[in-house]
């Protein structure tokens, strides 16, 4: 699973997708995130990791324009979102899926993976009622889609499955399948392994990578598994308590002792007191 | 029949003479994608000339590794159509089975599935110095690979159509050379206790039990098969590779393992091959679905289930279904047969066989009851994988049917059942000593299973021919073979048979069904407390002694069965009695119950036996009790003699 590190570089050129700059967000008198700033190269995979409450989250919500963010700017490929409306992003091309998975249970796989494609439909509302012409052209094509993704996520045999039967690893799949329905050019993952066992996530950092290398979608990740984050990632950003406290490759983001801190510091003192 | 072509030659042939019929479908993104025997021809074609393009010639061989793919069909007939060997090889295999494999067989161009197998390759590479080219299906997760010994298999057909360009009539001329007699397979048996042999087979051995099937079953072009058993099973390459070349029917490959079910539903194949396994699968899917049913269903299915079988009893034995059982198995097929099939994707199924090891009798009924023509087929890998077939009509549980036209049994002094077919292999690759071992002077092929022919000409398999013993008076002895007969009844559970170890007869215990017997008690109005009660009933051991009696008619007069024992106890893997898969471990067993066997040929009356029985928290315990033996033959004694019923004392075992 080891990534070439031909990817990887620290210099922040136009090659951006993704730049958020100060970005703060405060909740009554809950500062969950303060003047982060963060660039994601286009085509590349970053990982946000951080304790619980680091606002890892609340930050992802501001991308995808569920949040506004009190102060500071984002910049999507060149564009300023700072004040679009999730609908608006979406349409850009920013997918998301969700640390609690929100798919419709009492659809079927297909049927929640064409829900995704329902951004990208132009049939109005008549034309798609009596299925016809454009409406007709259109549902093949994006029938065509959904299978190349079901093809890609190996969920042949769920097809027609109600998501709500499938076990919590498929369901995170299909999640991920329904972001992809939206051909984003950036995907924002908060916590896609949560929950899973080893092999489910051994598969889903697969699926990830495969994302990323196939059709060059830039990836944004939260994730909790510290080895699947060093190991899939291209850049890492550290928050804690709302604030950036580090960034850079996994390698040097390991080495850093503002991280090291966050992470195992206040256990040790902790212990050490007891 | 003589077999005047090989493989590729049929592959012209078919693309000239049906250019536009589908020779293989697959299903991708949902849809089933028909390849016309043209393509397939373009297909085989091209990837020919792209091996010949990289130095692939006569006698060279090429391994596919992977789900059953068109590509990895293509691929097979390409090294074929140069001369070359093909050599598929199990896409589970272990490294170290495959690494043996591969090496052994001297394979210069892998061609794989995908990523998972592609890995599993390069990783064996340094052990393979035989090993030029590896060739992929699909690209998926393969970008980033940098490997120079690894090329797309787009890449290999756009070299072929370049070759070909430069050097025409090259390929035209090899499939042309080709001789019926060529090596066109080796198929490598499965050790279980040695090493892997790797099978030499021709293009006339594949072709001519195919051909003597076509012709006695009667397949024909529009038939429909769905591949999905292991590339590297000899049963899947007479089906889908000679068969369907010979025929011209159309092969189908599922989407993925997990859709098969679907697939199946939505192809209807008319030709059906599996393993014993998989119908005992779905026999037992089958059964938890009835029992998950509504109460109302579960009593349809039920009944109609009885009257299937009720009907099957009566066709087996050759008697004539009354009328009102015709009309209610007339309603069951509207009502349950029908859909039944229909879920199991066998509503169109004409030929269904199982073959590669013993069906169980019941699983075997039920299937039939059902209306799916299941018929047992017998052969081995070293011939071909067919040497017989249950002709329609004449099906039977017991036997593995008739010779097919041109092929020869006999039974060699031991027992074992020897064949003769021209789907006789070309000897084992570069093991000449084990080639020689396996076939006698004459040129029969030494099975290694024990048998008979039966007074109709069947084939019947009794046991491996090392499990079959000898009675005092020199009478081979089958104990599987008695125990599945015994089995046959609905009342006996288990049984275990012995006497092969030079005893002067037969004799068996008997563990009976607890459901079926349970349920004739209740019809009787016998009252029983538990298991122990109710076996050591002397009505029990009545019953089981008529059903003895009725196996024993229908056995030769040395190897009926004289003494029996009905067991106080089910076999339970839990007591190592039987394995997890319900296989008798008979040494065990004749261990154990030592005390019984002696008292079988001591000719008691009675046995005194301690039983440890083990629960299922692992708590033990120990059952004295006093067992009655009965005499097959001898009616009125037994019930005299069999007053007191065993007493069973449970005592904590020591310790």
């Amino acid at each position: 699973m080891a990534r070439g590190a031909t990817t990887r570089t620290s210099d922040m050129s136009d090659d951006v997708l993704l730049a958020a700059t100060a970005v703060s967000k405060r909740f009554g008198g809950v500062r969950a995130v303060e003047e982060v700033s963060i660039a994601v190269k286009r085509g590349s995979i970053a990982s946000i990791i951080g304790p619980n409450g680091a606002g890892k989250t609340s930050f992802l919500n501001m991308i995808s324009g569920f949040y506004r963010p009190d102060t500071g700017s984002i910049a999507f490929d060149g564009r300023d979102i700072t004040h679009a409306r999730p609908a608006e992003i979406a349409h850009m091309g920013i997918a998301r899926t969700f640390q609690n998975i929100a798919l419709f249970g009492g659809m079927t796989v297909l049927d929640n993976i064409m829900l995704g494609r329902h951004v990208r439909m132009k049939a109005g509302v008549l034309a798609s009622f009596v299925y016809w012409g454009l409406a007709q052209r259109e549902e093949v094509a994006h029938r065509a889609r959904a299978e190349e993704l079901i093809d890609f996520l190996e969920l042949q045999d769920l097809r027609k499955q109600q998501t709500s039967a499938l076990a919590y690893g498929l369901r995170k799949r299909v999640e991920l399948a329904r972001a992809l329905a939206l051909d984003p050019k950036l995907l924002l993952l908060d916590e896609p392994m949560g929950g899973m066992n080893q092999e489910e996530k051994e598969d889903m950092a697969r699926y990830i990578i495969d994302v990323n290398e196939q059709w060059g979608t830039t990836i944004i990740l939260i994730e909790h598994d510290m080895a699947v984050v060093m190991d899939i990632s291209d850049r890492v950003t550290v928050l804690d308590r709302g604030r950036k406290i580090a960034e850079g490759s996994p390698a040097e983001v390991q080495r850093d002792p503002a991280v090291i801190h966050a992470y195992l510091g206040g256990h040790h003192e902790q212990e050490w007191a007891a | 029949m003589r077999i005047e072509v090989t493989l590729p030659q049929l592959l012209r042939r078919n693309a000239e003479r049906m250019p536009d019929r589908p020779a293989l479908r697959e299903k991708d993104l949902g849809i089933w994608q028909p390849y016309s025997w043209r393509r397939y021809w373009e297909e085989v074609r091209d990837f020919a000339s792209g091996l010949a393009a990289a130095g692939f010639g006569p006698g060279d061989k090429l391994s596919v590794i992977g789900e059953n793919r068109p590509r990895l069909y293509f691929a097979q007939l390409a090294a074929q159509s140069l001369g070359g060997i093909a050599v598929p090889v199990y896409q589970d295999a272990i490294a170290t089975e495959l690494a043996y494999v591969l090496d052994h067989a001297e394979t210069s161009v892998v061609v794989a599935e995908n990523q998972e197998q592609v890995d599993k390759i390069l990783s064996l590479k340094d052990r393979l110095p035989h090993l030029k080219l590896i060739v992929y299906d699909d690209p998926r997760g393969l970008r980033n690979y940098d490997d120079p010994i690894l090329k797309p298999f787009e890449a290999i057909s756009a070299e072929g159509r370049e070759f070909a360009a430069s050097h025409p009539g090259h390929l035209d001329a090899a499939i042309a050379e080709g001789k019926p007699d060529d090596l066109a397979l080796f198929s490598y048996t499965s050790g279980t206790t040695s090493r892997p042999k790797g099978v030499m087979l021709s293009h006339a051995n594949l072709l001519s039990p195919a051909a003597v099937l076509a012709e006695s079953e009667g397949v024909r072009p529009n038939d429909e098969h769905l591949a999905y058993l292991p590339m590297a099973w000899v049963g899947n390459s007479l089906i889908s590779l000679a068969l369907h070349l010979w025929v011209g029917f159309t092969v189908s490959f599922p989407e993925k393992p997990e859709t098969l079910q679907r697939d199946l539903r939505e192809l209807g194949p008319t030709i059906a091959l599996a393993p014993p396994r998989y119908w005992e699968n779905a026999l037992t899917a089958i059964m938890v679905r009835a029992a998950d049913a509504t109460p109302l269903k579960r009593h349809i299915f039920d009944f109609f289930r009885r009257v299937a079988e009720r009907a099957q009893l009566c066709v087996t034995e050759g008697r004539p279904v009354p009328l009102g059982l015709r009309l209610q198995r007339a309603i069951g097929e509207m009502l349950v047969f029908g859909p039944l099939r229909d879920q199991l994707g066998l509503r169109r199924a004409r030929l269904v066989y199982t073959g590669g090891a013993p069906l169980g009798a019941e699983t075997f009924r039920f299937f039939r009851a059902i209306g799916v023509n299941l018929k047992q087929v017998y052969g081995a890998t070293e011939l071909s994988g067919l040497c017989s077939v249950q002709p329609d009509g004449e099906v039977d549980p017991d036997t593995v049917g008739r010779l097919l036209a041109g092929m020869e049994a006999r039974i060699d002094d031991t027992g074992e059942v020897l064949v003769r077919s021209e789907g006789m292999f070309k000897g084992y690759y570069k093991q000449p000593e084990a080639s020689s071992e396996a076939v006698t002077a004459e040129g029969y092929l030494r099975t290694g299973d024990a048998g008979f022919i039966d007074r109709r000409g069947h084939l019947v398999i009794v046991d491996r021919a090392k499990d079959v013993g000898k009675l005092a008076d020199g009478t081979a002895l089958a104990p599987q073979f008695l125990e599945n007969k015994l089995k046959y009844s609905p009342y006996i559970g288990e049984a275990v048979v012995f006497g092969g170890d030079a005893r002067p007869f037969v004799a068996a215990i008997i563990a009976i069904d607890v459901t079926t017997v349970g349920n004739w008690a209740e019809r009787h109005n016998l009252p029983y407390t538990s298991f122990q009660d109710l076996s050591a009933r002397p009505e029990v051991r009545e019953l089981i002694r008529d059903e003895i009696r009725k196996c024993n008619a229908a056995l030769p007069e040395p190897i009926r069965l004289r003494r029996f024992l009905v067991l106080n106890k089910e076999f339970d893997a839990d007591d190592d009695e039987i394995t997890r898969t319900r296989k008798i471990r008979r040494r065990f067993v004749a261990e154990k119950y030592g005390a019984v066997v002696d008292a079988f040929y001591r000719d008691a009356a009675d046995v005194e036996l301690s039983t440890e029985i083990t629960y299922e928290d692992g708590r033990k315990m120990m059952l004295r009790s006093t067992l009655a033996i009965g005499d097959v033959d001898e009616p009125g004694l037994d019930s005299d003699v069999a007053a007191p019923t065993a007493r069973l004392v449970p005592v904590p075992a020591e310790g």
